[in-house]
Formats: C-alpha cells, structure tokens, sequence
C-alpha cells in the first residue's frame, strides 16, 4: 500500500485501512516471513523477493532454461526444471546453493509433487511422457506415456488422480497414481497448459491457451461442466490466451492469467462467472497465492516483472523486476 | 543421444501397442493421401540447401503422428498413403487412384493448372483438397473452389507481411528486381499491390535479365544495375534463386535486400522458436534429422486440421470432419502465437507470417498497428471485400 494512495481516500479509509492492518498483524503466526521465488527463464536464475518489502534480496545461477519451480514439502527446498540441462535442481533455501540435481527425463517444464511430499511427477514436453521420481532417494521410479507436449499437472488432494495436459493432443489425461495407468482422457480446448484441483478435489479447471478459455471438469465423471469464456474490451481475442490457474482455498474466488491480454481475471469460482480484470505486466503466465491467500503474485515474461494483486481489494498493488522471462512462480 | 532415441523408440512402441490395442475395439480409420508432382529443378544458384526430396513428405509424416498419438484416445487411427507423380506423369490417373481407393482427404502439393485439373473432376466432387504448395492468388479468387483449402500462404499474405514491416521501419521507396519467369511476375504483382496498399513506393523496377547463374559476374553486373536510383530496399522477385543472393553486398548504394532473398516472408523457418514451436522444431529434427522447411509445414497443417476435425466432430466420417473443418468452432494451433482458421470466403487458412533471414527470424506480421475489424490476420491477403471468391 502506497502511503499516497492512503492521503488520497480520505480519513474513514484510513481508520478501515488501520483496522485491517492491525487485525492483520494480529492474526499473523509471529515473525512467519513471506518469501517469492521466481524462474528467470532466459536468464538462467532464480528471483528471490522479499513477500512483505517486494525487494528482491537475491538472484542465484540455476541450470539452462529455468521454468516450471515447486516448493519441497517441508519448505526447506525449491525444486527447479532445468529444461534445457534435462534435469531437476534443488535449491537450500537456507544457503541459496544448489545441493543436488534430479533425473528427470529430457526437456522437464513442469511437476508437482504427491501430497505427502513424495514422489514429484514430471512433464517431459519433448519426450511425450510423464517421469516420476522418488525425490528422497533421488531415483527414477517409472515413466508413463502420455500426449504430445505434455505440460500441466494436476493432483487431486487425496493423491489418488493425476491430471496431465498435453499441448498438442488438446486433452487432459487422468492417471492412477497407484498403478500409473492413464484411466481416461477429457478432450479440451485447443492447447491445454495448466490442470488444477479445486481443494475439494470436486473439479479440475484446465486452461487452454490457443482455445482462450478454462474447461472445468467434473473429478468424478470426467465430463466437462463447464467452458469459462474471457472478453476484454478493445483486447482482440487471440490475445486472450488462459494460461496460469489459482483458485482460493474456500473454494469461492479464482484467478486465471491471461497471457499476451496482460490482465488476469478474476472469476466466482462457485458460478463460474467472470467478475473482473486486473491488468497487470505483459504475457503474464504463472500465479502462486501468499500462504494466508491475501496477496498473489504473476510472472510476466514480455515486461520482466512480478505483479502483486492485493486479493481482498483486488488491485494490482505492485510490480518487481526481475529477471528476462519471468516464468515460474511460488511463494514461502 | 543414445537416451534420446530410446525415449523415441519407446514412445513409438506405445503408441504401436496402442494403436494395435485399440484396433481390436472398434478403431475407426481415417485415410489421408498426399499427391505431389515432382518437378523438373532448375540448376540451383547456389550448392547449398537443395531443396530436399521428401519436403512435405515429413511433415506429413510428422502430423500423422500427432493424429494417431491423439487417436489412440479416441479411438481413431489416422492412415497416411504418399503419391509422388514423376515429372511428366499422370496426375488426373493418380487422383482417380486415390479417390477410388477410398480417399477423400487429399493434401496436393501441385502447379495451380493441375490442381484445378483435379479438383474439378467428378471424381472431387465428394473430396477436399488441401493446397499445401501452390501460392497463386488466382486460386483464392476467380479460379477459387469450394472443394478446396489453402494451408500455404497466397503471395499477397507474403508481400503483405513483408510491405507492413517495411512501413513500420518507414523504408517505403523500393527497387523492385524481377527475375525472367512468369513467377517472379506473379511475385512482382503481389508486391506492386501491397506497396499500394501500406503506403510505399516502387521507385524503380528492373528485369534481371542476365541469364541464370551470376556466380562469377555479379560482382561487375550489380553496381551498374542499381546505379543512379533513390531508394530504400532492393527487392527481389525471384522464386527459384537464379540471381536474388547475388545481389546483396553489391548493390551501388549501401542498401538491404528483401522479398525472395535477404528478408523473406514465410511461413516457416527453421530459425523460429516462439510459441512452443521450439517443440515442434526439435521433434521434427530428432525423428527426421533434418530441419523442417516451409513445404513440410503446410502440409503438416492440412493433416493436422483433418487430425483436429476428427478429433472434435469424434467421428472418421468424410462429411463430419468436412463440415468441423467449415464450421466456425475449427481452429488449428499452428505454433504462431494465435488461433489459426480458415477464411469462409476463400478456404485460405489465416496465419502470421514470419520475416525471416538465414537465422533469424526478424519479426512476425501482421505488424500491430495495422488494424483490422475482425482480425489482424485479415490485413494480409485479399480480404473478404477484395476477394472475387465468394464460397460463403
């Protein structure tokens, strides 16, 4: 918040203002710092922001083609597809070094881990398959054969299910994580990038990006429910390309990043309508929530920069340069 | 490396077993053929990059494989026949061939005569063509067919590319080279119409009428042939590279070339890497050994829209996946940034055109300040008020 922007709204704003601040602070666990970290793609590095000043305190050297990032499941780690090294990294969080490097199969983009921190499953978008890896011992565990360019990943709360788009066969295919057979195979819009459960693990909402929109679909009957359309006064529409996907604990608020449209839209994650967008850098792709949900951060690859959505208010509060091509984002 | 091709072995295997397991319930085959002509080459200029034999072929190749990775899913199994035609052979007989053999997806890589040739046959009545190879406007207008698509790019697309760029860099007074064959010509038209159209000025046109090799005379020849003009860019006509490379470095005044050489409208270039089309470069290169040129990707985009009209009409059915492909709900991700479809007026797939040297690709157009009230992709070529073709 800008000290202007608060001279600017009169007396009875600040008091709310004040009220909310301390409310806040009060509510806060103590001294439970607030970390972003983000994937310089072109840059070779890694972005280390501060969640609370939005000063960026480090910029460390990773592998080639740095993308898809994850955090370990104790937090201590930050896992790094180093797409064009054809492996994972992994980053001390506390000593910012590189301590080990993953197998991950050819050209990694994006992975997620299992709910109980292991194992992390990965996309190999040149290879046509899905590896999973055992991150604890380090070693490769199975590999599944999947569409073409596979990308997203999604995993149902449970860690029963995990969902995989693929790029070029425009579907998302449902895996049992226990005997990773690929069960079924929802056809969706064209290009589908990011899968993600609601925390119910009722739906996943898929985004595809060449389509211009988000397919919801229902966990249990695999069936598409319902098709979340984008339209944005004097935005030609091919530049409306749906990419990064948040939706909010509770379930009620989601967020979908809109790529080359340079805004994200904010949608009633219950009606499935679009309530509003926020504009923020250029070709913005990925989203990652702070831990309490109050504020969200972007990657926006064309400007270089991180926007910061306050999510109550829901303005973008906020921009942080980073480095060339910003493009994963997660948050401590 | 050795990792490499394992991985491509084992992913071929899957979607053998895959292909093989789904045949046994109920698989529902969808048949493609590629028709091409070979033609007799010209002694190339320069001994590097002969155009490559199986041009086209590997793209078709490359798409057939994405069809069936997507109908292993779906339980389609897309099939692909290559019919090459010898230089003076019968292409009429082969199409009959073709449409007899059940074929009613047929991607042509043909001179414009002879795909008119076919395509009005009785036999087409019940065919769609895709015209993966002939750039002649005349078959987006008075010679256009309703049993026809155009995934290549018309030469107004690649002159109208080029003309924007130009005017964005404010480069608008030309010297336009025209090489000897009725091609350049049709070039040099297309060329004239867009320089009309975006602002810029032919301030000298020139037939290059020093036979075809300039190896060894360019040098001398190129400084006279350029002297005494004003201009901004040379721009050359010349489709088969008689004279074009030999221009550069040797013009009277330090200026640029573009059109058929130098800077060069097209709508694929090995060095194009945005939009995941590094994807596709590097899965065409692994499995082929050779870089994708500009004929393998029309022809991969006509099999992948009959690959997508399958996929979302779920039927193997000649008439469905016509009519997905002539709906409005058709749309061709084409590893250009945006949704690709088909003009309703023209059967001319709509894409962004890459202006390109040897390794670079310099920009993408159209340009963004040229506007257009439907979609800027409809600023290159002839439009629907332009157009004499009137399918819909």
């Amino acid at each position: 918040m800008k000290i202007s922007e608060i001279r600017g709204t009169g007396m009875r704003r600040v008091l709310i203002f004040a009220a909310v601040f301390c409310y806040g602070i009060a509510g806060a666990p103590a001294a439970e710092t607030v970390t972003v970290y983000v994937s310089n793609e072109k840059d070779n590095t890694i972005s280390v922001i501060d969640g609370d000043t939005y000063k960026v305190t480090a910029t460390i050297p990773v592998g080639q083609r740095p993308r898809g990032i994850i955090l370990s499941h104790d937090k201590t780690e930050l896992y790094i597809c180093a797409s064009d090294s054809g492996h994972i990294e992994v980053l001390d969080l506390k000593t910012l070094k590189i301590t080990k490097t993953l197998p991950s199969g050819p050209d990694p983009e994006l992975f997620i881990l299992h709910p109980t921190g292991n194992p992390l499953y990965v996309a190999n978008e040149d290879d046509n398959m899905m590896t999973v890896i055992d991150v604890k011992k380090g070693t490769f565990i199975t590999e599944v054969p999947v569409g073409i360019e596979p990308e997203g990943l999604g995993i149902s709360p449970d860690g029963k299910v995990l969902v995989n788009t693929s790029e070029t066969t425009n579907m998302a295919h449902f895996i049992d994580t226990q005997t990773y057979e690929v069960f079924d195979n929802v056809l969706v819009d064209t290009r589908p990038r990011v899968a993600m459960f609601t925390k119910d693990g009722r739906y996943i909402w898929v985004s595809s990006e060449i389509g211009g929109n988000v397919s919801v679909i229902d966990a249990k009957t695999r069936k598409v429910v319902e098709v979340i359309e984008f339209a944005i006064p004097g935005i030609r529409a091919e530049a409306i390309q749906p990419v990064g996907i948040q939706i909010s604990g509770d379930g009620k608020i989601a967020f979908v990043a809109l790529g080359p449209a340079s805004r994200v839209a904010v949608v009633d994650a219950k009606t499935f309508e679009v309530k509003k967008y926020l504009l923020v850098g250029q070709r913005v792709w990925q989203l990652a929530f702070s831990p309490d949900e109050s504020k969200l951060f972007t990657t926006n690859g064309v400007s270089n920069d991180v926007s910061v959505i306050d999510v109550k208010r829901l303005k973008v509060v906020k921009s942080i340069t980073v480095g060339r091509f910003p493009w994963g984002v997660v948050v401590k | 490396m050795i990792r490499i091709s394992f991985m491509v072995c084992v992913a071929a295997l899957a979607m053998w077993a895959g292909a093989a397991r789904a045949e046994q319930g109920n698989v529902a085959v969808v048949r493609i053929a590629v028709l091409s002509q070979l033609v007799e080459r010209p002694p190339a200029l320069s001994n590097l990059e002969v155009p490559p034999d199986d041009s086209g072929l590997l793209g078709a190749r490359m798409a057939i494989m994405e069809n069936n990775t997507t109908g292993r899913f779906m339980k389609q199994r897309f099939e692909l026949r290559e019919k090459i035609v010898p230089v003076r052979g019968d292409v009429v007989a082969a199409f009959k061939e073709l449409v007899g053999d059940g074929y009613r997806f047929i991607v042509a890589n043909l001179s414009p005569g002879t795909l008119l040739r076919v395509a009005d046959l009785p036999e087409a009545k019940e065919v769609l063509i895709f015209n993966a190879g002939a750039p002649d406007d005349i078959l987006r207008n008075e010679q256009c067919r309703a049993n026809i698509l155009h995934t290549i790019p018309s030469r107004a697309m690649m002159a109208d590319a080029l003309a924007q760029y130009l005017a964005w860099k404010r480069w608008p007074e030309w010297f336009l080279v025209v090489g000897r064959r009725k091609e350049d010509r049709l070039f040099a038209g297309a060329l004239k119409r867009a320089a009309n159209r975006f602002g810029a000025k032919i301030v000298a046109e020139k037939v290059w009428a020093f036979g075809p090799d300039a190896r060894r005379t360019a040098k001398l020849e190129v400084p006279v042939f350029t002297q005494g003009v004003d201009y901004d860019v040379l721009i050359a006509a010349d489709e088969i590279g008689e004279f074009g490379e030999y221009l550069m470095y040797r013009t009277w005044e330090p200026r640029l070339v573009a059109g058929t050489q130098g800077l060069v409208p097209t709508t694929w270039d090995r060095a194009h890497e945005q939009w995941g089309s590094a994807q596709l470069q590097s899965r065409f290169l692994k499995t082929f050994k050779r870089w994708m040129n500009q004929l393998d990707y029309t022809v991969w985009a006509a099999i992948r829209a009959i690959g997508e009209g399958a996929t979302r009409s779920r039927s193997n059915q000649f008439k469905d996946i016509a009519d997905y492909i002539h709906s409005e709900k058709f749309v061709l991700a084409g590893f250009k940034g945006q949704k690709l479809t088909f003009r309703d007026w023209n059967g001319q797939l709509r894409q962004p055109i890459l202006l390109a040297t040897p390794k670079a690709v310099v920009s993408v157009s159209p340009q963004k300040r040229f506007l257009h009230q439907r979609t800027q992709l409809d600023t290159l070529g002839y439009d629907k008020p332009e157009s004499i073709c009137r399918l819909n």
